[in-house]
């Protein structure tokens, strides 16, 4: 009886060692694609890399590496150098920084601890809303409404109280122009609180709530929980998250352009006009000719640029990672 | 220890202050649309969608530049779409555990936050100068670079949150990878996938850095890809930078255009994931 209905429905059906596994030939090219594009994303980095340093390849053979440390950007005796740029860089993207991280605490402490349920999701879309805005709009906002306000109200009477102080008054000096490093600064500091802010939040609810409760337990407060639980638990990925808005800061281009006031002078002063690398690219590239000194000299400074990106942005993935793996 | 009542008073004061900040937060966006609004509502006449960009004091629009726009949006998702889809899938299915795929993860988290004036910067080295001039494509490539690595971020994680049990499902009925992919993973993360690529198309239409370098810009108009093509931010970038008021007033319509547009595709975007969940 078994066998009878063995053979007709063998009879029915190919044998089934001779079918081929569907897929045979169509899995091997989509699986295929998968690894290539994965693959494609490597090459894709390393292309940048590479192209970007070959592109600033005949300034470092003219300057040499005294091009990092050389103060000059002048195009009339094309005597070129990065320190300017690097400078104003990292000064800029410091100050971003200094300014958004009691904000992004604040912010993510009203999200996490004090905002009603209902209040928490629309108010921190609001927040992420501020990073969807794009770099351009913050570059005009800044230079046609931030600079005149900090011309005419901040600036006047810091310099008056500050700049007399021996050593400090160095940072306030000059004249009260709007643009400059602090403005280039604040605006930076308003584009990387929602990342930093959304990093601390995502963070945050992470922290286990018996560590949390068992200090409400003892009888701590709110903030005294947030201080002393929350943030030493989420601490490195905390500092990942500063790390990033620093990124961030650091390649920003078209804000930073409109407000700084691309001076390629070095000065201390948080009011002096100065220039960032990105800044310096997008201002002077229309001006470089094909082949000229000065334009391998800012694909340079564009490679320069792409290496301080990479380590920060590595770091920071790299502490962020490692507390959520 | 400070006394409960110095405690407490701390506790509220930080409370306020934080407060303070979330407000102040939500106040620099409402401050920032309302520029945008004030300056750039009386400036958006039906012109600006009918006319091309013109000569100070000629009555110019910005129709060259919104079609340039969408062009080259369109181009950077027509080839970083299926890039970026398929890389996602790759880092969420196949990718797991390999050492290509942590390093691609990790190369992706880069590109994610790497300053994109260098992604215009190397386009310029990598096909500009070859090809012998600025163009469309070059613009499209660029921003196409920039989609990429938001789409991959998006479709890995919504593809890690589809069951594995459905995928079970799937290989237990004989399907072979490709079909359990496109029919059941893919399906069951649409709406995640879809709300990447909206994210990617809001990142491009605002970028103005990688285009300066690219695309550069055109005030007449052209649709040709081979030539060089305006764009909405860098004609915002070229007339808020001129003397002239009636380009001025250009810009800030043009940028009140840009940024409606890219805060209502992110707001679409977050919608579509509230449902998801």
């Amino acid at each position: 009886m078994d066998a009878t209905i063995t053979t007709a429905k063998a009879g029915a059906l190919p044998p089934i060692d001779k079918a081929k596994p569907t897929g045979a030939v169509s899995d091997p090219i989509f699986v295929g694609a998968l690894w290539a594009s994965g693959i494609f994303v490597l090459i894709l980095l390393g292309l940048i890399i590479a192209q970007l340093f070959e592109g600033g390849l005949p300034a470092l053979r003219h300057f040499g590496l005294d091009f990092l440390w050389t103060a000059t950007w002048n195009p009339v005796t094309e005597n070129y150098g990065a320190l300017v740029m690097i400078y104003g860089t990292l000064f800029s993207a410091v100050i971003a920084v200094i300014f958004a991280l009691p904000l992004s605490f604040g912010i993510a402490f009203f999200l996490t601890e004090i905002a009603p349920q209902a209040l928490r999701r629309p108010i921190g879309v609001a927040v992420q809303l501020l990073a969807a805005v794009p770099s351009i709009i913050y570059g005009m906002w800044g230079f046609f409404v931030i600079v005149p306000l900090i011309a005419a109200y901040v600036q006047p009477p810091l310099i008056d109280w500050l700049s007399p102080i021996p050593v400090i008054g160095a940072l306030f000096m000059g004249p009260p122009l709007g643009s400059g490093m602090l403005t280039a600064g604040l605006i930076l500091a308003v584009m990387i609180i929602p990342f930093i802010t959304a990093m601390f939040v995502e963070t945050l609810e992470s922290v286990p709530a018996m560590l949390k409760e068992s200090a409400y337990g003892v009888g701590a407060t709110t903030y005294e929980v947030y201080k002393n639980v929350s943030i030493p638990y989420g601490k490195t990925a905390m500092v990942g998250a500063i790390m990033l808005g620093l990124g961030r800061a650091l390649g920003e281009t078209m804000a930073v352009t409109f407000v700084i006031g691309n001076a390629t002078r070095l000065s201390a002063s948080l009011f002096a006009p100065g220039a960032t690398i990105a800044s310096t690219i997008a201002n002077e590239f229309p001006e470089a000719a094909l082949g000229s000194l000065k334009l391998t000299s800012l694909l340079q400074l564009g490679f320069i640029l792409f290496v301080i990106s990479f380590i920060v942005l590595a770091l920071s993935r790299a502490l962020v990672r490692s507390r959520l793996d | 220890m400070a006394s409960l009542a110095a405690r407490r008073a701390k506790d509220t004061t930080i409370k306020v202050i934080s407060t303070g900040f979330a407000i102040f937060a939500i106040f620099l966006l409402a401050w920032i649309l309302w520029t945008l609004v004030a300056r750039g509502a009386p400036a958006l006449k039906l012109t600006v969608f009918t006319n091309v960009t013109m000569p100070p004091g000629h009555n110019g629009g910005l129709l060259n530049a919104i079609v340039g726009s969408l062009i080259q949006i369109a181009l950077a998702l027509v080839i970083g779409g299926p890039i970026g889809l398929l890389c996602g899938t790759f880092l969420a299915e196949n990718g797991k555990g390999t050492k290509i795929g942590s390093a691609a993860r990790f190369v992706n988290d880069i590109l994610l936050s790497a300053p994109s004036i260098l992604v215009g910067l190397f386009i310029y080295q990598f096909l500009v100068i070859p090809f012998g001039g600025f163009s469309g494509w070059a613009g499209g490539i660029a921003l196409a670079i920039l989609v990429i690595p938001v789409i991959v971020r998006t479709t890995e994680d919504m593809l890690n949150l589809v069951p594995v049990g459905l995928r079970e499902a799937a290989f237990a009925l004989g399907a072979p990878q490709w079909k359990v992919v496109m029919m059941v993973t893919w399906r069951a993360a649409r709406a995640g996938i879809v709300t990447g690529i909206l994210l990617a198309v809001a990142r491009a239409a605002g970028e103005t850095a990688p285009l300066l370098f690219t695309s550069l810009g055109n005030n007449s108009w052209s649709v040709d890809l081979s030539k060089p093509m305006a764009s909405l931010p860098i004609a915002i970038y070229q007339y808020a930078g001129s003397p002239f008021d009636d380009w001025v007033a250009l810009a800030w319509a043009g940028a009140l255009l840009i940024t409606v547009g890219v805060l209502l595709l992110n707001i679409a975007s977050r919608l579509v994931l509230a449902r998801m969940k």
